[in-house]
């Protein structure tokens, strides 16, 4: 295939149909929740410092540029983040761990089973166990909570995603033929709110191997994060 | 497969520039009075209440009510590549185990007009077919390794989990755009940006602080 048509062809449909065609990893990636405090902006799950810990991270409300609208940005009391957890790969959440801003702290709840799953998994109630909670953090005053085994951290951060964005933007627009190198990254110098949390793995049952065909013998979890809106 | 030898030496030197830059931050955590620390402390007017930060005294914590699902990720840009107008907002609302069935197809059409040449990708073991691909990328969750390396790929370990400095963007377009060698359109399989703008930290939160 000749690089040309194949430009035309995505320049074409990134101008009728992808408009915002990978705008980034998960900013506003749809029309509903795009400036919204449920939009979620990135996911990272990976082994702590501490081999013996997992870090679940959530980023929500991106493009937060320096001052003023960084400093006035707010989690929303009524929009639940929640991370998943599936140890037996039927893509059905066993666990989850729940974070919502109550005043002027995070409330973190679990690892711990949800109420609703699979099919049902679109809802959610807060589970009735005690919550751990941090000070939710400013651009100056940075809160870490260490409680029962696990950190917390809820607050602004710099936004951890680069990507060239306006070059991509100028090959879907036809007036480019492909990347730069060095790129520019079009996320540098933005903010965006984070959740974060830090535990000990041992708060998991095992997982199974056989879930991803480049690692077969490495018990692996699905993990992902939602938000959800009290009704 | 050189592509991902390249990869893997871009790693390489990425991660080795981790741990020689270090924001000042690492060393300036506070802990703070908090509303939830069980004692009376900062400006409260008793254990965790009242004063200018905290719940008024004697209000109690509502967690109640039921919630419904707004946005979903489990993989980076899974939404904004493959969805398109008219279903983003049905998959930001569907749970993964109804994911395939809903959205397979679909991802399966935009994986092709994106790419019309794409015949299988650069992973391991002869690649993954359009079907294939979609298949496992239509499941939107992020695999998380139990034990070991967690990173979406750093040229040897391959989707064990996602970590802040993995270049999500060029995997990506390399398994859409590069074909099974990883080297066709070459200027479309790296965006040019193999690293954040600033260092991350190497203990928690680990994200760097806001501008």
């Amino acid at each position: 295939m000749k690089k040309s048509k194949l430009f035309a062809i995505i320049g074409g449909l990134g101008i009728a149909t992808l408009s915002i065609f990978l705008i980034s990893a998960d900013h506003i990636d749809a029309p509903a929740v795009a400036g919204t405090k449920a939009d979620i902006t990135d996911f990272y799950a990976f082994q702590g410092s501490n081999s013996s810990n997992f870090v679940f991270a959530a980023n929500v409300q991106g493009l937060l540029t320096p001052g003023t609208p960084t400093e006035q940005a707010t989690f929303d009391e009524t929009i639940l983040i929640e991370f998943n957890i599936d140890y037996n790969n039927d893509l059905k959440e066993d666990l989850v761990i729940q974070a919502i801003k109550r005043g002027d702290s995070m409330y973190f709840f679990g690892p711990s089973a949800p109420a609703f799953s699979g099919t049902e998994g679109t809802k959610s109630t807060i589970a009735t166990s005690a919550p751990n909670s941090v000070k939710i953090s400013t651009t100056t005053d940075v809160q870490i909570a260490d409680k029962n085994g696990m950190k917390f951290f809820a607050g602004p951060r710099e936004d951890p995603f680069f990507f060239d964005f306006n070059q991509y933007n100028a090959i879907l627009a036809g007036t480019a033929t492909g990347f730069d190198n060095p790129g520019d990254d079009t996320f540098a110098g933005t903010n965006v709110l984070s959740v974060v949390v830090e535990f000990p793995k041992s708060m998991l049952p095992n997982a199974i191997a056989g879930v991803n065909p480049y690692a077969p013998n490495t018990p692996i979890y699905n993990v992902w994060v939602e938000t959800k809106r009290k009704q | 497969m050189k592509t991902f030898k390249y990869i893997y030496l871009f790693a390489a030197i990425t991660t080795s520039l981790l741990f020689v830059q270090c924001k000042d931050e690492d060393d300036n955590v506070i802990i703070n009075a908090t509303c939830s620390d069980g004692i009376l402390n900062g400006d409260e007017t008793d254990i965790d209440c009242g004063g200018p930060d905290c719940l008024l005294c004697g209000e109690v914590l509502d967690f109640s009510g039921t919630f419904i699902q707004e946005d979903q990720m489990g993989r980076p840009g899974i939404n904004t590549v493959f969805g398109t107008t008219g279903f983003k907002n049905a998959f930001n609302v569907t749970v993964p185990s109804e994911m395939q069935a809903a959205f397979q197809s679909k991802f399966q059409t935009n994986l092709l007009a994106l790419n019309p040449g794409y015949t299988t990708n650069a992973l391991p073991n002869g690649g993954l077919d359009a079907a294939t691909f979609t298949t496992v990328l239509s499941n939107d969750v992020l695999w998380l390794a139990q034990s070991g390396i967690t990173t979406y790929f750093n040229g040897t370990e391959i989707l064990t989990g996602r970590t802040l400095s993995d270049d999500v963007i060029d995997v990506s377009l390399l398994l859409i755009f590069g074909g099974p060698g990883g080297t066709d359109n070459p200027t479309l399989t790296s965006d040019g940006v193999p690293t954040n703008d600033v260092a991350f930290l190497n203990t928690f939160p680990y994200m760097a602080g806001p501008f």
